[in-house]
């Protein structure tokens, strides 16, 4: 049965091997197909001044489909803080880990928090943005957190942050309302130079928005997690 | 180009196949690490670098946290038991 099984993927990766190689041969021709990718690349620079094109399309062309995705790590989040709370129990006394574990630990959360502070900031400019950030940002946290058990974080500081950065989100959205188009996520902040930090409107806010719950989000559900037993 | 990438999708058989047949649960989550590297590198030389960062952080660094976490859990359940 094991053998059988075995086989199966074998067989299964081999085929998903031919088409990759095989798929990877075709040159991408701008037919009808692609021409909507090839529309957003031209237009993208002078509409949302973001230099990052799959930016401009998440968080302005894609907005509510963010937002949707946004309001699913929420509940997901929300499910497994609640689950794990039900099923709570006694812990046992902490113990830490050996000395050069903990240090280094503390050493290297700094640097990965400032790394997802840059992917968050830089979103529009460089590959990247809040979701990959918040999440380098909660594996800095989670680094911390499995080396040295006897770290506690403040939960009210947490929730606080994210539900603030879920709220600035949709009021973010809802201020476009009262803009010159009158719909939801607009770019209603001015565009400023091309390619710099401080540019592309209500992009890079947005983005911060995003990291911050996200962050704040994932740190709670690994939090969530160590503390039940 | 297309040779590296062939070399690349090899690995991450081979890897994959060991996963299946290695003894040590935490060295099949490392394994499974090793996996997502590897396809955020592919996404990476195949021009799509937003999707290869997302990769790397939810599946290398994130799901493992998630398995470590659910390993550490039942190991020490498991040895409280036998006590």
């Amino acid at each position: 049965m094991r053998k059988l099984v075995s086989i199966v993927l074998l067989a299964g990766f081999i085929f998903y091997f031919a088409t990759l190689t095989g798929g990877l041969m075709i040159p991408s021709a701008s037919d009808e197909r692609s021409s909507v990718g090839l529309d957003i690349l031209s237009r993208t620079a002078d509409e949302t001044g973001s230099a990052n094109a799959v930016t401009s399309v998440v968080v302005l062309y894609r907005g509510f489909d963010t937002l949707g995705e946004v309001t699913v790590l929420f509940l997901a989040a929300l499910g497994i803080s609640v689950f794990m709370k039900s099923t709570g129990g006694v812990r046992k006394k902490a113990l830490d880990q050996s000395f050069i574990l903990k240090t280094g630990s503390r050493l290297l959360f700094p640097l990965m928090f400032l790394f997802g502070i840059y992917i968050i900031t830089h979103g529009h400019l460089t590959p990247g943005g809040g979701f990959p950030g918040g999440v380098i940002i909660a594996t800095g946290f989670f680094v911390v957190l499995l080396t040295s058990e006897s770290v506690e974080f403040n939960k009210t500081v947490m929730s606080v942050l994210e539900g603030l950065a879920g709220l600035s989100f949709i009021g973010l959205g809802l201020v476009g309302l009262f803009g010159p188009d009158n719909s939801f996520l607009q770019n209603f902040l001015p565009l400023g130079d091309f390619n710099t930090v401080f540019s592309a409107g209500i992009i890079p806010i947005i983005y911060a928005v995003v990291g911050i719950k996200v962050a704040a989000e994932l740190s709670s559900v690994v939090f969530a997690m160590k503390e039940s037993k | 180009m297309l040779y590296l990438l062939s070399f690349l999708v090899l690995v991450m058989l081979c890897v994959g196949i060991a996963i299946i047949f290695v003894k040590d649960i935490l060295s099949a989550v490392i394994l499974s690490t090793v996996v997502s590297l590897i396809v955020s590198i592919i996404f990476l030389f195949i021009a799509a670098p937003d999707v290869a960062i997302t990769e790397a952080a939810i599946g290398a660094a994130l799901t493992a946290v998630v398995f470590v976490i659910a390993i550490k859990r039942t190991k020490i359940k498991e040895t409280a038991d036998k006590e």
